[in-house]
Formats: structure tokens, sequence, C-alpha cells
């Protein structure tokens, strides 16, 4: 019952804060918290109750009502270890990109907060989704509000951010449509039964280019999403014009869905197919890591130069499940959690720089630190993060892979490891264009919210647009700097609750 | 058991209520009292810890008074700890304590755990109580600076990051403090941030040392596969069954670590990062680019001994690596005119010795060059910082001069390390310990006529820079008028180290002089004895040699600087000497080497990608896609003769088809 009440808790929620609109405008934004707060509390209970995983081939939670059942459609959601983790990242997240969005937002508030929930109720269902129509429907519900994020309060350049973003990623989905058509029908000629359960699906027997083909299907869909070179040229644009949720939402959560689809359905579905494409997958997965380290150090636009790296760091989850490893999957798992936290928190970062300066031009920025070293510290802190430096999450990540990746192929992780270097370059890069150097900012017009007693110390600084962040920013950066340190401190808790699950897939996968 | 049933009554006398330990209980203690040390291991690196997360949250709203207090505090708290636990330390029974299970999956189990034997006591005495002294010192050289708690939140966590580096006992954990020293000395290079080429600086050390790093990396997941398991202590036990001597393999390994060990100690071909380090504070420069830091390459390669021994290409690679480093390094300080500068010159020098006694087996005498280097070159620097604040922060040694007499106790301390620092036979320590690696560089197994003399030669102008470094700053006349003399909580540390830059020497003399070997001992159940060549040249001979060619570079030192001050000689003007100069001056010309081969291509290359062109796939779709429609909307432009003229052609295509087919 857990998730349902999670699934609805947002579609409610983002209901009653457009509802609110036409009533009271201050309500919107509380709803919104109290809808996302409630949904942490209730998955950390979920975690609280379920965090040592479930027993081999058991499922945490399972329930299934009939939905369509003209169409063989159920409702069917279940929770193991590894949806439970990533529904509490998304959680977790939820409650940020709220609070994110706080002062950003001035117009259409309701719509929007209606619209960022519905996309993480989108997310949750995909997380927990094991019917396959099912999970398509909730996968353009996440992808359709994300749309009009992007659409309605992006910057500048947002309508070209919002094509892109949808057909880019709405091609993948219908891919992936026909491809479970095709299951649905194939399994009926098979065993003259209508379903699109995953669980019954599973034991599906295909011909071996039956497979390749709907594997592609499926694969195609999440590959664009995670994203793999050369399908990632969506990310740069969404990202950079999305609003800062949007930003978070999209780095966060909706690149995991990619990476969780790999690994629930198409290593699942078509273990023998994926083993035949292993090893180009790893190399996809390698040059993207490659590839996204030399976009970001190119870049000049702080929201971009994330992007890329984005691009760059989820090249691992590739190389990680494609070696099949039980240690590559767990840092894949760690890989998609540190991962959302730190790039997540880099987009919050940038949107708090961009509503003081606003710009996000990196050449506008420099010697950021002298007005603001808090978030200067806590910069460098995801910045370290982010190029892999141990006492992070990311760095037990990236080590689980490249280990096992290395049994599999020596050469790829070789090369993978070299992305670490250039994560190196790019990350200091970004640190001294922004926050090191002399101080190039030119003072703004001050913006209404110095009038809101959320100046800080720092008075030399006041009457300039650079002031360091108050207490609903730190709230913000400081608790995603405290999971990505406990992660990298003690991994060991979500090691354990995927454990279940990666040893079932390992499992599949040797044969 | 009377006696306690008698006591239980009240029936004994006070004096015994005391009941006299049997040798079991006495053991019991015993075992306890061990016990307590292995719990309280953490501390040693928590102190530090704990100063660096108060420093950093807190920072701000602390009194200037307060910040000193924490930040040296947690230090010297750490180097008491470190002085209990080497006075309980009992070699037969190295101490470990687990702290918490990290990580493990699969095979693959890491624990956060700490582990004490007496290299890391030599380690741990150094790190803590030269960055004692150090934090001490920076209490007042820094106190006017605006980021004062910044400074010391830094070099906390500095010291605690490198306390783990060397009390790790698996290689992830002990990855971490290396990766960990290499934040903090990117953060400390970079403490004046808004000085453009400080940055860079700092950069420019991180990058070049998480090459290395990487490399060490890659040593790691092969290890794991061979070994599967990166505890040290297990993979040092195997290593023997598991490899034979000269695997290439275990070679791989070895030079892998090595590439961690040269990116870190700033050894051939990864050396460039140090002199341009210096744009940091000097303490920073003293204990993290002279003392410890630095030296942690030497302490992988040293920890890692089961290793390299098994593999003799990797340890004369180590060797020759050594060697050539201690040349190039010495040459090029023998031009700079940076005071700074000439000291970091002159560690990657003699970092280069440790390599090469590595390299040729002699273990313990690495390590006691790292222990009496640690002492004088910290204190070399911190001099070095005294004088630059008192000259209004100049760092030309020619704009210095005439300071012995204006900057006597500065004077006298520069000279105990440049003594030192030059080996000068007998009084002083750097002596003790070259003249250990100069003789098995020749005389151990590994060892080799050609590594001895380049030694000595290295020896020999490491005695004319430093000789040229004295005469120009201290003698002459006063060329920068000195603005105040530095205080008791600078000059304090700096007195402390002097007489340990003299004295720590005697405690290892060489063996055919005088049966003193504490250092050698101490550590003899760690590293495996050195072993030496039969039959080669009686070792007073090569000592004499040694010895004279150091007395010989002060004197021709001596007579360039101060008889004819090199800068005006003639001599010295002829254009292959210029060009000599300067290839030297500009470290032979390795940054300009590596900016061509490397740098450059690389930002051209993301430069001109920075479009990214597979995006250009799809912006071509869609304005093909565009061109497309603009095509074909030509056509639908309401005229009636054009629909009629369309359709007419129409009929005309397919029946033409039609009568065809």
């Amino acid at each position: 019952m857990t998730l349902i009440w999670i699934i609805a808790i947002f579609f409610a929620g983002g209901l009653l804060c457009w509802a609110a609109q036409f009533v009271n405008r201050v309500l919107i934004k509380w709803i919104a918290l109290i809808a996302a707060v409630a949904n942490l509390a209730l998955v950390g209970a979920a975690y609280a109750e379920y965090r040592n995983g479930s027993a081999p081939g058991d499922w945490l939670i399972d329930y299934t009502v009939n939905w369509i059942p003209s169409f063989a459609i159920k409702f069917h959601i279940a929770l193991d270890g590894l949806s439970l983790v990533l529904l509490l990242l998304t959680a977790f997240l939820g409650v940020l990109a709220v609070l994110c969005s706080w002062k950003e937002i001035k117009e259409r508030v309701g719509f929007y907060y209606f619209n960022l929930l519905w996309t993480l109720a989108g997310i949750t269902g995909v997380f927990v989704a094991m019917d396959l129509f099912l999970f398509y429907f909730f996968w353009e519900v996440m992808i359709v509000p994300m749309y009009f994020l992007i659409a309605i309060w992006g910057d500048s350049n947002r309508r070209y951010a919002s094509y892109k973003f949808f057909i880019f990623t709405q091609a993948g989905g219908l891919l992936m449509l026909v491809s479970i058509l095709a299951l649905f029908f194939i399994n009926h000629a098979n065993t003259g039964n209508y379903t699109f359960d995953f669980f019954e699906l599973q034991n599906i027997t295909l011909s071996v280019a039956e497979g390749r083909w709907i594997m592609l299907g499926f694969l195609v869909a999440f590959v664009i999403k995670l994203p793999a070179v050369p399908f990632h040229s969506w990310l740069p644009d969404a990202h950079s014009e999305a609003p800062t949720a949007g930003s978070l939402i999209l780095a966060g959560l909706l690149l995991k869905t990619g990476a969780y689809g790999i690994m629930r359905f198409v290593i699942t579905l078509f273990p023998q197919n994926s083993a035949e494409i292993a090893q180009w997958a790893m190399l996809v997965g390698v040059i993207g890591i490659i590839y996204g380290a030399m976009l970001a150090f190119a870049q000049n636009d702080l929201k971009r130069f994330i992007a890329y790296t984005s691009v760059s760091h989820m090249g691992f989850i590739l190389l990680g499940v494609y070696s099949f490893r039980e240690m590559a999957f767990d840092g894949v798992v760690m890989q998609m959690l540190t991962h959302g936290i730190s790039t997540g928190a880099l987009f919050a970062m940038a949107g708090m720089i961009k509503e003081r300066l606003h710009t996000r031009e990196m050449g506008n920025m420099g010697g950021l630190w002298t007005g603001m070293p808090l978030m200067g510290g806590l910069a460098l802190l995801f910045a370290m993060a982010s190029l892999g430096l141990p006492m992070m999450g990311n760095f037990i990540a990236e080590f689980l892979i490249l280990v096992g990746a290395y049994e599999v192929n020596p050469t790829l992780t070789i090369i993978a490891s070299i992305g670490l270097v250039f994560a190196a370059l790019y990350s200091l890069r970004m640190m001294q264009r922004v926050f090191f150097g002399p101080r190039t900012t030119p003072d703004r017009h001050p913006e209404p919210f110095l009038r809101q007693g959320e100046l800080r110390e720092g008075s030399a600084h006041s009457a300039s647009a650079v002031y360091d962040l108050s207490a609903r920013e730190f709230t913000i950066l400081i608790s995603l700097s405290v999971a990505i340190v406990i992660l990298g401190l003690f991994p060991q808790p979500v090691l354990d609750s995927v454990n279940t699950v990666v040893q079932s897939l390992i499992q599949k996968n040797t044969p | 058991m009377l006696r306690r049933s008698l006591a239980s009554l009240g029936m004994t006398n006070t004096s015994s209520r005391h009941p006299e330990p049997s040798e079991a209980s006495v053991r019991d203690r015993r075992r306890i009292k061990e016990r307590i040390m292995e719990n309280y291991l953490y501390l040693i690196p928590a102190l530090p810890l704990a100063g660096f997360l108060i420093l950093s949250l807190l920072g701000k709203n602390l009194s200037k008074n307060l910040i000193p207090v924490i930040g040296a505090g947690s230090v010297i708290g750490s180097a008491i700890a470190v002085i209990l636990l080497a006075i309980q330390y009992d070699p037969e029974n190295p101490v470990r304590q687990i702290l918490w299970q990290w990580f493990s999956s699969e095979d693959l189990s890491v624990a956060i755990s700490l582990s004490v034997d007496a290299l890391t006591i030599v380690f741990l005495f150094v790190i803590t109580f030269v960055g004692a002294l150090i934090h001490i010192y920076s209490a007042a050289f820094m106190r006017e600076d605006r980021d004062y708690a910044r400074f010391f939140a830094s070099m906390n966590l500095f010291i605690c990051s490198m306390l783990l580096l060397v009390m790790a006992d698996n290689l992830v954990l002990l990855y971490l403090g290396w990766e960990g020293v290499g934040l903090c000395s990117y953060l400390l290079i970079g403490f004046w941030y808004e000085k453009p080429e400080n940055s860079r600086a700092a950069n420019k050390a991180f990058t070049i040392t998480r090459i290395g790093d990487t490399a060490m990396l890659i040593g790691l997941f092969m290890l794991f596969q061979e070994f599967r398991t990166l505890y040290i202590p297990d993979i040092l036990n195997n290593v023997s069954q598991h490899f034979e001597s000269g695997s290439a393999t275990l070679t791989t390994i070895a030079l892998l670590l090595v590439g961690g060990a040269v990116g870190k100690s700033a050894q051939l071909p990864l050396q460039s990062w140090l002199p341009d380090a210096m744009a940091g504070p000097s303490p920073v420069s003293a204990l993290i680019h002279a003392a410890t830091m630095v030296t942690a390459g030497v302490y992988l390669i040293a920890r890692m001994h089961g290793i390299f021994v098994l593999s003799p290409e990797a340890m004369a690679i180590v060797a020759i690596i050594g060697a050539i480093t201690l040349i190039i390094a010495g040459c090029s300080a023998l031009v700079q005119t940076d005071i700074k500068r000439i000291l970091a010159y002159s560690t990657i020098s003699q970092i280069g010795y440790m390599f090469l006694a590595l390299g040729v087996g002699a273990w313990s005498a690495a390590i006691f060059h790292f222990f009496t280097h640690a002492f004088f070159k910290a204190l070399l620097f911190l001099a070095a910082g005294a004088i630059i604040e008192s000259l209004h922060h100049e760092h030309s040694i020619f704009k210095m001069g005439g300071l012995r007499k204006k900057m006597p106790l500065i004077f006298y301390t520069f000279l105990a390390g440049a003594a030192s620092l030059a080996a000068l036979p007998f009084i002083t320590s750097g002596f003790f310990s070259k003249e250990q690696i100069l003789g098995y560089s020749f005389g151990a197994v590994n060892g080799n006529p050609i590594l001895w003399v380049v030694g000595i030669t290295g020896a020999f102008i490491t005695a004319i820079y430093t000789t040229r470094l004295m005469v120009v700053v201290f003698w002459g006349e006063e060329k920068t008028h000195v603005s105040h003399l530095p205080g008791p909580a600078m000059t304090l540390p700096l007195v402390v180290l002097a007489i340990l830059s003299i004295a720590v020497g005697f405690i290892e003399w060489p063996h055919n002089l005088m049966h003193v070997a504490v250092f050698s001992d101490y550590v003899q159940n760690v590293l495996p004895a050195t072993v030496e060549r039969e039959n080669i040249a009686p070792p007073l001979v090569l000592q004499g040699i040694a010895i004279f060619m150091t007395l010989f570079g002060i004197y021709v030192g001596y007579m360039n600087c101060y008889r004819k001050p090199i800068w005006k000689a003639n001599n010295y003007q002829t254009p292959l000497f210029q060009s000599l100069r300067n290839f030297w001056f500009k470290g032979w010309l390795f940054d300009d080497l590596y900016n061509n081969v490397f740098v450059k291509p690389f930002l051209f290359i993301t430069t001109v990608n920075r479009k990214d062109i597979i995006d250009k796939i799809y912006t071509g779709i869609s304005n093909g896609a565009s061109q497309l429609h603009r095509m074909f909307s030509v056509s639908q432009n309401g005229s009636l003769r054009w629909y009629i003229g369309g359709v007419l052609a129409g009929i005309l295509i397919i029946v033409t088809i039609q009568m065809i087919v």
C-alpha cells in the first residue's frame, strides 16, 4: 500500500497545487512541500522496514489489480532493494526540488508545482511498475510534465531545448512501445496468454534474432535517457535551459530511469543478447566517459558544463552493467545514487549563482569565494565528489565499477580510468573560473531578496549581488553534502539493500 | 583466596587491602593496556579531523586567538598521542584497530582500519611533531591573513589525511589519504586564490599528481585481480608464493605503484609541479612540500617493499629515476634566484636520493634520509618564510644579503639546516643519512659504481647551491631593509628544528666507524635488511671521496659567490653558459615539453569540439526537415493552375510507368 500512497500523494498534491492557484497562491508551495516531505517520510519508513533487502527471488512489496482487463493491462507494482534505494533518492531529491523552486518561480506557480509533482510521480512509478504497459504509462507521465517545466519556466532558449528533449525521449519511448507490443504478441503466440506482466514475460523464449531487435528497442530508449554517446545531445540543452529544479530532477532522477531500465528490463529479459553486445556497450560507455569529459572541459556555460559531466559519469553505468560483475553492479547502484546527489547539488548551486549574477557564463564569474565562502566550500566538496575523491560516495561507485570491469576488460577499464584525470581537469577548471581568481563580478543591482533580511554577514559585500547562502539554500546544500559524505564513508547499507537483487541479476547473466 | 575472604570479613589490615597481583593478572592488565592503546589509535587522525570540522564550520565566528589554539592544539594533541603510542609500542605486536567495515562487495572487503608498525611510527612522529611545530609557527606567520581559519582548517585536514595515509593497512584507505593530501595540497597552494597564477599552480599540482594517482589506482585493480584482497599484510605475505621473481605482471604492478609515487614525490617525469607549488604560504611549503606529503611516494614504495624485492627491474627503474632526478633538480637549484624555488628543487633532489636508496634496496637508509630531511628542510622553509616576511615579501635572493648581522637567529638556524642539507661531515644529520645512501648505492646488491658516481656528483652540486644560497642571502651588503624580526612563536620552532637537524644524525653512524644503529634497528621488523655485495672498495675510501666532494663543493660555491660574485663574473656571460643556465633555470624545459605534447593538443581538441560535433548530426536532420518543408510548401501556393498542372503531371507519370511495366 505504501507505494500506492506515495504515487497518489504526488498525483493528488500536484492537482491540489494547481487548484490552489485559484484560491491562495501562498498555499501552493506549502502543499508541494508537504506532499514531498510526506513522501520522504513514507519512503524513509519503507526503507527502515525493508532495508535488508529481500530473500532471493522474493519481492518486498508486490501489489496487483486489474487496470484495463480488455487489454490484459494490470496495475502491477512491486518493490525490491533496487527500487527501494532509488525511491529514497527520488523522495529526497523531490523535497529539495521543491525547496529549490521556492523563490525562483514567480509565474504560474500552481501549474509549475503540478508539473513538478507529476514528474516525480512518473519517476516513482517507473521505479516500481512491473507491468510493461504501466511502465510505459509512467514513462510518459514523467516526460510530459518535464517538457512543460522546460518549455514554460526555462531560460531564453527554452523552446528549442524542450522540443529537443521531447523528440529525443519520445523517439526512444516509441521504440520501447513497439518492443513491448512485440513481447506481448510473441508471448501470446507462444503461450496463448495475453499479458504485459513483467514477471510472466521473464520466462518468454525468443529466437536470437527476435531477441536482438526487441532488446534494441528497449535499449535505445534507455540509452537515450542515460544518455550514452551519441544520443546525448538533448541533455546539455535541456539541462541548461530548464529551471533549477528541472535540472535537478533531470540529472538526479530522469537519467537514472535509463540506468534502471537497463538493469531491470534489458539484461533481465534478454540475457543472451545482452552478452552478445556487452563488449560494444562497454566501449560506448568508455567513449561516453572520455568524450563527455572533454566536452565538459571546453564549456563556458556553467550548466552546460555540469550537463556534460553527467554524460561522462553515466558512461560508467554502461561500463559497469555490461561487465556483468557483482562488484560492478554494486558500483552502478552507488553511481546512480551518488551522481544524483552530487550533480543535483551542482545544479542547485548553478541556480543559486544565477539568481545572484543573472548569468550562467563562467567568464562573467570568478573570485566568488570572497563573497560566498560557504558556497565556495560546498562547491569544492561537490567538485571533489565529481572527480572521484575518496570520502565521497562517487569514489566508491566508480572504484567498484572499475575494479569489477577490470577483470572483464582491462584495456577499456584503463581508458575509463583516464577519465578520472579528465574529471580532475574539468572540475578544477570550474572551481578556478567560478570561485577563484580575482573578482570580476560587476556589482549588479540588488535583488529584491536583499530586502528580505536574507543577507548574511560579509557586510563589505552588502552592496553587491554576491551574498552567501540563505538558510533555505544552506539547508538544501548541507543535506546533499551530508548525504554524499555518508554514502562515501558508510556505503554498506546501500550495498546490503541491493545485494539480493544484484545477485539474482548476476545469476541470470552467467550462463 | 584466603586473603580475599578475610578482606571481605574486614579482618585484614589496611596495607594489604590491595592484594599482590598474581602473574596472570599482570598479564591480563598488560593485555588490557595494549587494548586501550589499540582502542585509542583512532584519536591520532581524529583530533586533527575534529580541528578541521570545527574550523571549517565555525571558522568565521571564532576569535583570532581561538583559531590557532584549535588548529595547533589538535595537532599537538595528536603528537602527544603518537609519543604515547611510540613509548608503549612493542615491535613484536604491531597494533591494529578496525573502526568499521567500509564496504564489501563480492569478495572485495575493505575496512576503515588503522595499523601501526615501526615504519608507520617514524612517519607518524615526523607528521605530528614537525606538523605541530609548523602549526605553532603558522599561528604567528598567518595571523594577519583574512582567512586565518581557512588556513588552519586546511592544514588540519592535511594532517588528518596524511596520518590516514601512513596508518592505513589496506590500499583503498591508503588511497583515501593519498587523495586527501592531494586535495589539501591543492587548497593550500592556491590559498591566496585571488592571484590567478596561484590557482593555476594549484591546478597544475593536482592534475599532475592525479596522473600518477590514476596509474596507482590501476595498479590497485591489478593487485586485487591477482590477490583478491587489498589488505596490505596479506598481499605482502602472499606475494612470494604467488609470483616468481621477475614476473612481468608483478613488475607492471610495481611500476604502476611507482607511477603514483613519482607523482606525489615530484620525481621524473612528474616533477614539474613542485617548483610552482611554492605559490603557497611558506609553512605549507615546509609541511606539505618538504617534510611530509612529497615523501608519500617513498612511504608507498617502502610499504609495498615485498612487491619490489621480487621485481629487480622495477627496483632498477626506481634507482635510475632517483639518480636522474637528483642531478636534474640539483642543476636547476644551482641557477634559481627565488629562495623558495631553490629549496623546492633541492627537495626534489633530496627525494631523488631517497628513491635511489629504495631502488638499491637500502630501505632503512631511504627512510632515515626522509627522517633527517624532514627536519632540516622544514627548518629551511620556515626560516625562508621568516626572511621573506621580514623583507616585504621579497623572494629573490639577490635582493637579500647581509642578513647575518640583521637576523642573527635566523642566520644560525638557517646555517644548521643548510649544513645538514649540504651534508657537512660528522656534525649534521644530513651527512649521516646521505652517507648511508651513497655507501649502499655502491655496495648494496642492486647498487653499482655508476649510481654512486651520480650520487656523489649530486652531493657536490648540493654543496655548491647550498653555499651559494647561504652566501648570497646572509653575507654581502644589505639590499632590502629588514622591517621586523620574527617573534618567539616563529623562532621557537626554528630552534627546535635546528637542534634536531644537527642531532638526529647521531643515532645512526656508518657501521665501519661506530656501531650505533638505533634507527635501522628500530625499523628492522618492518623493512628487510639491505643485502651488501662482497669484495667491493673499502667503505672508508668511498666515504673519504664523498666527504671530499662535499667540502670541494662548498669551496667552489664559496669561491664563486663570495670572492667573485657569480652574477658579476664575466666568464659566465658566454652564450653557451647563458643558454645552459636558462635551460636549467626553466627546469630542463619539462614544462614546455608537456605544454606542447599534452596541454596544447588537449586544449585544441576540446576547444574545436566545444559545440559537440555529434550534435551537428541532429541539427543536420532538423535542418534537412525544414528544408524539405520549405521546398514542398512552395507547391501549396493556392494557385489553381499549379494544382491542375500537378494533377496532369501525376497522371502522365503514372501512365508512363504503367506503359513501361
